[in-house]
Formats: C-alpha cells, sequence, structure tokens
C-alpha cells in the first residue's frame, strides 16, 4: 500500500484566519514518502497552525489537507493510527505512571510493537513505575517520544521537539527521526528553530513567514545553489553593489558580504557586472541561509 | 567498526562532503587500510546522527573518486590506493587545495616559501596530535 502512495502530505491552497489575523495563507506542501521535511520559521510564522491542520486538530477554511492518503478530519481513526505525534508541550496525562501511560496508548493502536516499546523505555532511561508528574522536561518528552515510536508510525509528526531540551535528549529526537526513515518508506515532518538541526537530519526544507512559504527545496539543492561571497570594489561605496541574486548585504567602503543565490558557474560574472571582484566564497549554513531568506524585507527576497 | 568521524552543521560545508573528505584523509593517512570495511548506511547515519540518504551520497561520491567500492552484498570497502587511478585523483584533490591555498597567500603577501615551511610546520603539529591519541 505505502509504494503505491508518493506523498505521505499533501496540503493544497491551505488558508486560516484567527478573527481578522491570516494565519495561513494559500499554503501548499508535499512531503514525499521516505522523507524528512524541516519546516522553518520564527515564532507564530505558522508553523504549528500548519502541523495542526496536518494532525486533523484543525479543519481547513479553504484548501485541502491529505495524510496517507486520507483525510484526517473526516477519517481521524484511520489516519491517526498510523500516525505519531510529539509537540514541544508534550501533554501527556501527569498522574499515570510510565507503564500505565503505555498500557493506555497501546489501546489505541493496533500496531503496537511491545517488544520495541520496552526497548526505547529502557534507552531512554523510563523507569515503569515514575509518575509522568515527576519526571523531568526532558524524560517526559522522552516519555512522548517512546509512544510515539511505539507502534511504529508511517508518518511520524514532531512540532518543535527540541524546543527547550538539552542536548541530550536533543540527540534522541534526532535519532528517532532518523530511525524513523532508516526503515524503508517511513516518513518525517517536523517543525524546527533549530537550523543546525534540521540541516543535519532534513532530505528537504520548507520556510514559511507570516503564514506563507517563502521556500521550498531539497537541502541538496538549496546548498547547491546558495553561496556566502564576499565582493570587494574598487572604489568605497555608501551601497552595496547590485548584483542580481544577492539575498541582502552585509558591508561597507570596499567589501561587500552576500549570501548569493544561483548556479556557482555564473558567480564570477555576476560580480564582474556588478563591477567587483570575488574576495571570499564559502558555503553558508542553513541558519544564514534562512535568515537571508526569510529575514530579509519581501522586496529583495523576490528579487 | 567505529569511524572517528565528526560533523559540524553550522560551519555551511555540506555535511556529505565533510564525511567524504573525512575518511579520504583516513584513507590518506592510512588509519582505514585497502579492504577495511566501512559501516553501513544506517548504522553511520545513527552514529552522526544524519540523514541515512546523506550517508548513501557521500558513499556514492566515494567510490566515484575510487575510494572505496562495493560488494554485492551491498558492503563497502577502502579500495586499494595502490592503483594509479586513486593516485591521480588523489594528486588531483591536493592540487586543488594547493591552487587555493597559493591564491590566499598571494593576496595577504606571503611567500611560497613561508607557505612550505608552515606546512612542515603543521605536519610536525599533526604527527604529535596522533602520537598523544595513542
Amino acid at each position: 500500500m505505502e509504494n503505491s502512495r508518493k506523498e505521505a502530505v499533501e496540503v493544497a491552497g491551505l488558508s486560516r484566519h484567527f478573527g481578522s489575523k491570516l494565519a495561513l495563507d494559500d499554503v501548499s506542501l508535499t512531503v514525499p514518502a521516505g522523507s524528512v521535511m524541516g519546516l522553518v520559521g520564527e515564532n507564530g510564522a505558522g508553523k504549528t497552525t500548519l502541523i495542526k491542520h496536518v494532525m486533523g486538530l484543525m479543519s481547513p477554511q479553504s484548501g485541502t489537507v491529505r495524510v496517507l492518503g486520507g483525510d484526517p478530519v473526516r477519517d481521524p481513526r484511520g489516519v491517526l493510527s498510523r500516525v505519531g505525534y510529539l509537540t514541544e508541550e508534550v501533554d501527556l496525562p501527569a498522574w499515570m505512571r510510565v507503564h500505565e501511560l503505555m498500557r493506555y496508548t497501546q489501546s489505541f493502536y493496533g500496531s503496537w510493537d511491545a517488544e520495541y516499546a520496552d526497548k526505547l523505555r529502557r534507552e531512554f532511561g523510563l523507569d515503569l513505575g515514575a509518575k509522568l508528574r515527576t519526571l523531568s522536561k526532558g524524560q517526559r518528552a522522552r516519555a512522548g517520544l517512546m509512544v510515539a515510536l511505539a507502534y511504529r508510525p508511517e508518518l511520524l509528526v514532531l512540532d518543535e521537539p527540541s524546543s527547550g531540551l538539552d542536548p541530550i535528549v536533543r540527540r534522541d529526537i534526532l535519532g528517532a527521526i532518523i530511525r524513523t526513515i532508516a526503515d524503508e518508506g517511513r516518513t518525517v515532518l517536523f517543525s524546527s528553530h533549530l537550523l543546525s538541526e534540521v540541516e543535519q537530519v532534513s532530505d528537504r526544507v520548507a520556510m514559511i513567514r507570516a503564514g506563507r512559504i517563502v521556500f521550498c527545496d531539497t537541502l541538496d539543492a538549496i546548498k547547491e545553489s546558495h553561496f556566502r561571497i564576499t565582493l570587494r570594489l574598487e572604489a568605497p561605496s555608501l551601497q552595496p553593489p547590485r548584483l542580481i541574486g544577492a539575498l541582502g548585504w552585509n558591508g561597507e567602503g570596499c567589501e561587500w558580504t552576500t549570501v548569493w543565490c544561483g548556479e556557482s558557474t555564473q558567480i564570477e560574472a555576476a560580480a564582474a557586472v556588478a563591477g567587483a571582484k570575488i574576495v571570499d566564497q564559502a558555503y553558508p549554513s542553513l541558519d544564514e541561509i534562512f535568515v537571508a531568506r526569510v529575514g530579509a524585507p519581501p522586496s529583495v527576497e523576490h528579487r | 567498526m567505529h569511524l572517528p568521524i565528526r560533523i559540524s552543521s553550522t560551519d555551511g560545508v555540506p555535511i556529505y562532503q565533510q564525511i567524504v573528505q573525512q575518511v579520504k584523509y583516513l584513507v590518506a593517512s592510512g588509519r582505514l587500510e585497502a579492504e577495511a570495511e566501512l559501516p553501513p548506511i544506517r548504522t553511520l547515519a545513527l552514529q552522526l546522527t544524519v540523514n541515512p540518504n546523506t550517508i548513501a551520497r557521500a558513499y556514492r561520491e566515494l567510490e566515484v573518486a575510487g575510494v572505496v567500492f562495493t560488494k554485492r552484498t551491498s558492503g563497502t570497502y577502502v579500495s586499494d590506493q595502490g592503483s594509479p587511478l586513486a593516485k591521480e585523483e588523489q594528486l588531483r584533490i591536493l592540487a586543488e587545495r594547493a591552487d587555493g591555498l597559493l591564491a590566499e597567500a598571494l593576496q595577504m603577501g606571503v611567500s611560497t616559501d613561508d607557505i612550505v615551511e608552515l606546512v612542515r610546520n603543521r605536519e610536525r603539529n599533526m604527527r604529535g596530535m596522533e602520537e598523544d591519541r595513542i
């Protein structure tokens, strides 16, 4: 069944208002089966609202959302039983003990793998008798992760899973993402503001700002088309060089640095047209690309 | 086997390239010998917490560069670097690096003799570090 379906998540033309505020503005996003999609954007950009639509927790005001070939609002049981979900504020029933949480979750999911669940529990150092209320934030996140993974979901959805957690727990979460896709055919959609983590584990990245997807591509394509270049002008200038493909500038006088988008073979020619010489060229991190793409005012970005 | 590789996801260099460069270095420096088996993609992906497709791409690039070869059993092994093609490839990579270094030195006004001296110093330094580790 999985093989016949190429897209795990298909969002098309999705818009959402909260009162007069437009939270999602004509969002279209596809997550191919077997890939890891990293959703990045500033707080309030619309990541959580988008994810809530994918999880069927919000109904589209306009547009469509298909998850694993089904409609998460109309058929929550059919769809969500195959989706693992973890949010930043892991809202597990605090009065339960770890073993009760496991039994409770198991009752919802036919595909629950008790052996795998216990393996994860031991790896994460979770005590069967421990009350969830008494667990640290990190251990609670691990408990949430354990029950989200133990039924081997076809799609794992994580909303800011690393927020406020220490590096060791964050590593467990990233490890869970890797394990999920290392098993053929399974898919991950996760949102994060930690761009270095997104760069480490994603196949694809979607950047969202003010409810709109402003940029979406494979990570390979992004890394191959963005360059941090420093130009030297013959005479000092108060204005940055005019360079097609430049996404915002830093610098002054003779030396100006930009994140430039285009074909690597065209850089020299573009610089020559601007009357400048390239003195440094390097790969920008995803973080720098994000700032250049999403941090820049719209007029600059669409040039 | 455990590959002593470290990934930086903040310095910008694509992660597959970091892996390629470090495996090349391990092979060139003899720490990975011919016929040594590289870890399976899934294992290295988990060890480095990196997307398995990235590891697969690094292995493909290493294979194209003649550094490793795959057996039908799907294992990946270090090639015999004595083959002239691999040697040629090594020199080509190093020549590229040397060009970059010389260009920068020229810009800074550092003489080629000083660069040669610097390279010798770094080599001594690197050897010291390796001995410390052992």
